[in-house]
């Protein structure tokens, strides 16, 4: 089969690139977009280490094909910080211990902040059904949970 | 092992006009490739064998969820998470709510559509259950025209259902008909949030003046398919909701459905969870 053109937008910028059609959108942010901070864990939908958002909702980028993207704004967790500063789930996840080895980090903070856009009241519960989605070898969780309280605040 | 992607082709027409053409000219060649959160875990385990897909997700048409006096009608392309923000499905078919809540996590939910899980046909699908206890209908369409039918009797076998190669299923129809009714989901996995089902329970029932009465129930994991259990259903009918109908009932079930024992759970836990989970349904149906 032959590669053919898909052009969207990440973090602002647009690109255009010449994939297959059925590439996975992670091995396009990570090999042709350089884009490395999107990790791959499982790579079948169960782990969330490679969550971006697509168009204002998180998905794993394993189990998108590009051709779905055509067109589409993404953000990464390269989009995350402003210029100057981290966004703030980033400074609590520093603060209160929510990063340890760092591979399912940028999922938890892509899947944290799409909660706090939807939801910026969240429960404890809302908090634990955002994040199940994203599996965590290192802290036991409570942790990154506490991170994400303390950015509420 | 992983696939090699170059073998791959995914076609992205513009209209479903455009879709159905394809189907049409070239019957079994293409196939329908909508959210990709069953058929991307194929690819990367190298077990999709299947080589041509045609994209539907950017069609509009099989977007949306339409809402009549008569019924509710759901878009193929319809997410978990736009079944589970849908202020009437809430209401009236809790049980596909909880069911979509209960698939995957979010990033799952915002993919996943409920067209996509039927023609999937896994046997331990989540939304399956709840849509056979609601008396669905679906509709194929192809360049022919469109036809509905009962989702009841949809899945033939494993994997079989009654679609041609040239048609595509655009919507999902429920009837609504579940005022009063008692709404019973349960799913059952290794863990509560993130895992497939070793059984999956839904029930809908009526009761009158202390006895059952319309009752629907349909059951997933225990089967090739997901059984709608009518025989079972029988067994409660006109009955008082009380430990000699549990038991005649389990009787029932317990011929109706066929578990086997495979990756997830064995034949024996499956049953008794289901007898257990019925026992829990009528249980409901006492106050």
């Amino acid at each position: 089969m032959n590669k053919s053109e898909v052009s969207f937008k990440v973090n602002g910028r647009q690109h255009r690139v010449e994939v297959f059609p059925m590439a996975r959108l992670l091995d396009v942010l990570r090999e042709e977009l350089q884009l490395t901070g999107t990790k791959e864990g499982c790579g079948e939908g169960e782990c969330g280490a490679c969550t971006v958002n697509i168009d204002g909702r998180i998905v794993n980028s394993c189990l998108v094909p590009v051709a779905q993207v055509d067109g589409s704004e993404i953000t990464t967790i390269e989009g995350v910080a402003g210029e100057a500063e981290l966004h703030a789930v980033q400074q609590a996840f520093i603060e209160h211990g929510g990063a340890q080895c760092g591979i399912c980090t940028p999922g938890m903070v892509l899947a944290a902040i799409d909660l706090l856009e939807r939801n910026p009241k969240p429960t404890e519960a809302d908090i634990r059904t955002a994040l199940a989605g994203n599996l965590c070898r290192c802290t036991g969780y409570m942790k990154i949970f506490e991170s994400v309280v303390k950015a509420i605040e | 092992m992983r696939a090699y992607i170059p073998s791959y082709q995914l076609t992205t027409p513009t209209s479903l006009a455009d879709v159905l053409s394809l189907l049409a000219n070239e019957p079994g060649i293409w196939k329908p490739f909508a959210g990709g959160t069953d058929l991307m875990v194929l690819l990367e385990a190298g077990r999709l064998d299947h080589r041509n897909y045609v994209n539907i997700w950017q069609l509009a048409e099989l977007r949306g969820i339409e809402v009549n006096n008569d019924h509710v009608t759901l878009g193929a392309l319809t997410t978990y998470t736009d079944v589970q923000t849908h202020p009437v499905l809430r209401t009236e078919f809790p049980m596909l709510c909880q069911a979509a809540g209960e698939t995957g996590g979010l990033a799952v939910q915002n993919r996943g559509t409920l067209g996509g899980n039927i023609v999937n046909a896994s046997p331990a699908a989540d939304s399956p259950p709840a849509l056979l206890a609601y008396d669905a209908e679906v509709e194929l369409v192809s360049t022919q025209g469109s036809r509905w039918l009962p989702y009841q009797g949809f899945h033939t076998g494993y994997k079989q259902m009654l679609i041609r190669p040239d048609e595509l299923l655009t919507r999902i129809r429920l009837p609504r008909n579940t005022t009063g009714a008692t709404h019973y989901y349960r799913k059952v996995g290794t863990r509560k949030a993130q895992a497939i089902s070793k059984v999956c329970f839904a029930g809908v029932a009526r009761t009158n003046s202390g006895h059952v009465g319309d009752v629907r129930i349909a059951v997933g994991s225990v089967a090739p398919i997901v059984v709608r259990c009518v025989q079972t259903e029988n067994a409660l009918k006109d009955q008082s909701p009380d430990a000699a109908t549990v038991k005649s009932a389990q009787a029932t079930l317990r011929r109706e459905i066929s578990p086997i024992d495979d990756i997830r759970s064995t034949a024996n836990y499956r049953l008794q969870v289901a007898l257990n989970l019925l026992a829990d349904f009528v249980a409901t149906l006492k106050s």
